[in-house]
């Protein structure tokens, strides 16, 4: 294994979204030696596509906001699954973690008094989203890589060397985690410019790898959201928790089919847009759940009022919880009330002028404008739901972000429980802050603990890591990758998609198994050097495992709640709002098992009203309420 | 709606050419497709290690950059329907950097240029929350952070487009934006961000052609809102008379 360059780091930060650079950031200012992967070019990842916001509490648009709301809303969204120290943690540091970016160069979109404005969205009680016109996530990821260049200027001046404690290894990809005994000791992949192996010494490995949006035909994310931190984790003895929450956006792009699937940013309904069918009718009306008929408007005029006067009217039903607009325009769709090209209409142009439009939404002005044709000043949009986000992902201790195994972290989309069973749209670029910090600090503290004690590579991981990497490249005239990668993602879509079936869950399982046999036999042409049918290939093993774990996690599930919908089992069962369902791996066999999901303090409990919480919660635990909390009733 | 296109794609040396040259290929074209949609589709039919770099496809990363019949621009926003359907298609890479393999181009140089910037400098004794910015004053500068980093601007640049040797000395139009909108910032504490770009970025070696202006798929006015606003000010306090002749009398400088 001589020919293999290695590098030994204190932190290995894999993937470099916003959670990642945020994990480098605080690992690098607590003085560890740091190491970015990131599977592109530095400042691509996907987190440049976030459009809407990133939600605090800041209290700037209107003051009666503050956490204690936030994470009530979060808990909503999440339908009660969420880890609540993760939604308790999240929504008191959302705030710092957004002010600070101001320190590092961020400029955020101004209130009149000059405060960071904050904008509406879907499941927040008030406006929350600090954002940048509709392109918050570029600015978020522009201004985490400007910080991570100005900590570099730093070092080039203190040490002579820019790239002394924190380096970016761009367009480079983890294929595997080594581990000594119980725990992390390195990090395996591949540069994609030469193809040449390259390995990581380190104790502690930050998993900020994104989701798994490209195991899905339709979908809003990009080719590197392959599961692989999910997969790596998997693999390494981690487990994942909730695979079977899968978030549909509700309105992406349907035409024309090449963009099938790009997401239309939620602000357009903040901001004034409504949905409609082919009748012209504003359907969202009918089809406020139970749960949320006390927060939502049951009238258009009233809706139009909350715009201007938030305090005295209820919000329209457009700003339902994305799970529930996903399943509204699915069902209109199906019920023959759809857009010719398979959606539902999104209009804007006849609620503001177009001046305004084009401020407040330049990119999707420009979006539909290039790609579409279509002017949103002047006319509707086309659109309908696209896989968009995991809350599922690897399973941590709230506090530190660490898995289960010694020295590897989750954070970000990776990492699971933060969300329950669904996200709020813009609670993403906020966890991201929030908990790469976190994590970043919880790998320093990790590495001060264990001091000169470094766990030693075993040269047999990696050269078992290097056969298997290369083994797309030396198989003779096996199956194009990009075939059987087409048919899971067709797969996917149709048999585990936004409303699913027991005997279709089934049959895509049974689909799964002949996919991995085929994926042991692809082979890709061509060499090394920037190989992408190669990629693919290695891409593929972690979009099977990641696969397995969602379907299996849904058939299992036998209730519909946020991004899991059985029609089977259409109800919320309050007997599965106790259960997480955990995923781990044996050889190549993916396991479910039941854990009980953790018991919600009482005094936070106490923020939501009793008739609220038994919407959610079994008789059991609503008398054990009665006795611990006495009126339930929030303050 | 669906026909057969005639593309023509640069291929390094390797298994389909000994000596890098552009290939034709002959590829189904469907209603709505970009010009990324077909090189996928090459990939993934005809030419499964044809390498080209691409993340979001919604012309939002900037990654997909290369050249369409000569011109720099994003393989995603390109859409066939601007094409005539017997007219032969031509993709190459960025012709400013050096090619790694096909249409994947070795980016560092603007990479290296981005590190060289003096980084946003915090007010003094503002604590993160206690910014405040106007709305107006902001606009100047975030019209600059819309740059998604596609580096069509220093590809198409004419100072280094086919000079390789003004490299070292020219920071590119996407770095004097960077300048600019530092410069702008309400609240950033340097002072020196014009001198710096005329000292040390080669600002003077622009001479607002605007080539880079026409090719920004962000539509960033480059020259105009940056480039000259930065050139004046620098000409205000490095040029003009009065205060070099006060500075001759004065003996300041």
């Amino acid at each position: 294994m001589t020919d293999i360059e290695r590098h030994p780091y204190d932190v290995v930060v894999i993937g470099a979204g916003g959670a990642g650079l945020r994990a480098a950031i605080e690992a690098r200012e607590q003085g560890k030696r740091t190491a970015i992967v990131c599977k592109s070019l530095f400042g691509k990842a996907h987190t440049v596509m976030a459009e809407g916001g990133a939600a605090a509490a800041m209290g700037n648009v209107n003051p009666k906001d503050n956490w204690q709301v936030h994470f009530r809303d979060t808990m909503r969204g999440g339908k009660f699954l969420n880890h609540w120290r993760m939604a308790e943690l999240h929504a008191k540091e959302a705030p710092d973690r957004v002010w600070e970016l101001e320190t590092y160069g961020a400029l955020f979109d101004r209130t009149k008094d000059g405060k960071i404005s904050q904008r509406n969205f879907g499941g927040h009680e008030y406006p929350r989203l600090a954002h940048v016109g509709d392109r918050t996530g570029l600015e978020l990821i522009r201004t985490l890589q400007q910080k991570i260049v100005s900590l570099q200027q730093e070092d080039l001046a203190l040490h002579g060397d820019a790239e002394a404690y924190l380096k970016v290894f761009a367009e480079c990809t983890i294929t595997t985690l080594t581990k000594d005994g119980d725990r992390i000791s390195g990090a395996f992949g591949y540069w994609r410019e030469s193809g040449s192996f390259i390995l990581f010494e380190t104790p502690a490995v930050v998993l900020a790898t994104g989701g798994i949006g490209k195991s899905y035909k339709v979908t809003s994310n990009s080719w590197e959201y392959s599961g692989d931190g999910h997969a790596l984790a998997l693999r390494a003895g981690a487990t994942l928790v909730n695979m079977e929450f899968i978030q549909f956006h509700p309105t992406g792009m349907v035409w024309p089919p090449s963009v099938k699937g790009i997401l239309v940013t939620e602000s357009v309904r903040g901001d004034g847009g409504v949905l409609r069918n082919s009748e012209g009718k504003r359907f969202m009306f009918e089809y406020i759940p139970a749960v949320f008929k006390a927060q939502y408007a049951t009238s258009e005029e009233e809706a139009d009022r909350w715009y201007a006067d938030p305090d005295n009217n209820k919000r329209p039903p457009e700003l339902l919880p994305r799970d529930e607009v996903a399943r509204a325009i699915n069902s209109e769709v199906k019920a023959g009330r759809g857009s010719p090209a398979g959606g539902v209409f999104l209009d804007v142009s006849t609620r503001l002028p177009a001046e305004e439009i084009r401020r407040r939404l330049p990119s999707m002005y420009h979006q539909f404008k290039e790609l579409a044709d279509v002017d949103i000043t002047a006319e509707p949009m086309e659109v309908g739901p696209t896989c968009h986000y995991v809350m599922g992902g690897v399973e941590v201790d709230p506090d530190t972000a660490a898995a289960k195994v010694p020295g590897l972290f989750a954070a970000g989309e990776v990492a699971g429980g933060m969300h329950g069973s669904n996200r709020l749209g813009g609670n993403s670029l906020s966890d991201l802050l929030v908990f790469g910090r976190r994590a970043g600090a919880a790998a320093a503290a990790y590495v001060d603990a264990i001091g000169p004690d470094r766990p030693p590579i075993a040269e047999d991981q990696v050269a078992a890591a290097t056969t298997e990497a290369l083994a797309p490249l030396t198989g003779v005239a096996g199956e194009n990758p990009y075939t059987v990668q087409s048919d899971l993602q067709q797969t996917m879509n149709d048999l585990v998609g936004i409303i699913r079936r027991e005997h279709e869950i089934v049959e895509a399982l049974g689909k799964l198994e002949t996919f991995k046999e085929r994926a042991k036999r692809v082979t890709a042409e061509g060499d090394r050097p920037f190989n992408p049918g190669w990629h693919v290939a290695l891409d593929l093993r972690n979009l099977l495992l990641i696969s397995e774990c969602v379907a299996k996690a849904a058939l299992e599930r036998t209730e519909s709640r946020g991004g899991h919908t059985r029609e089977d089992y259409p109800k919320m069962d309050p007997v599965w709002r106790q259960e997480n369902l955990i995923c781990s791996v044996d050889g190549d066999q993916v396991t479910i098992t039941h854990q009980p999901l953790p018991v919600m303090p009482t005094e936070l409990l106490s923020l939501f009203e009793k008739e609220e919480l038994s919407k959610y919660m079994t008789t059991d635990e609503l008398s054990t309420l009665d006795t611990t909390a006495g009126e339930g009733g929030r303050p | 709606m669906t026909y057969k296109a005639e593309f023509r794609v640069w291929r390094s040396a390797g298994a389909n050419t000994s000596d890098g040259a552009l290939v034709d290929y002959t590829v189904e074209v469907n209603e709505g497709e970009v010009v990324l949609d077909i090189i996928h589709r090459l990939q993934a039919t005809q030419a499964g290690d044809l390498a080209v770099r691409w993340n979001c496809k919604a012309g939002k990363c900037g990654s997909c950059s290369a050249e369409v019949n000569g011109k720099p621009r994003l393989l995603c926003m390109t859409r066939m329907s601007t094409f005539g359907e017997d007219e032969v298609i031509t993709v190459t890479p960025l012709r400013a950097f050096p090619v790694i393999r096909d249409l994947v181009t070795d980016v560092s140089y603007n990479y290296t240029k981005a590190r060289q910037i003096p980084a946003f400098t915090p007010p003094a004794g503002v604590a993160p929350g206690e910014y405040r910015m106007q709305q107006i004053d902001v606009e100047r500068s975030q019209e600059f952070r819309k740059c998604i980093e596609c580096f069509l601007c220093q590809n198409t640049c004419h100072v280094v487009r086919d000079h390789e040797e003004n490299k070292p000395a020219f920071a590119g139009p996407r770095f004097f934006i960077r300048a600019a909108e530092l410069d702008m910032h309400p609240l950033d504490a340097r002072e020196d961000r014009k001198d710096f770009a005329q000292r040390e970025q080669g600002m003077g070696m622009c001479n607002i052609t605007k080539c880079c202006t026409e090719v920004c798929p962000e539509h960033i006015k480059i020259t105009d809102n940056a480039i000259i606003p930065m050139k004046e000010r620098v000409v205000d306090t490095k040029y003009d008379p009065l205060v070099w002749l006060g500075s001759k009398i004065f003996r300041r400088s």
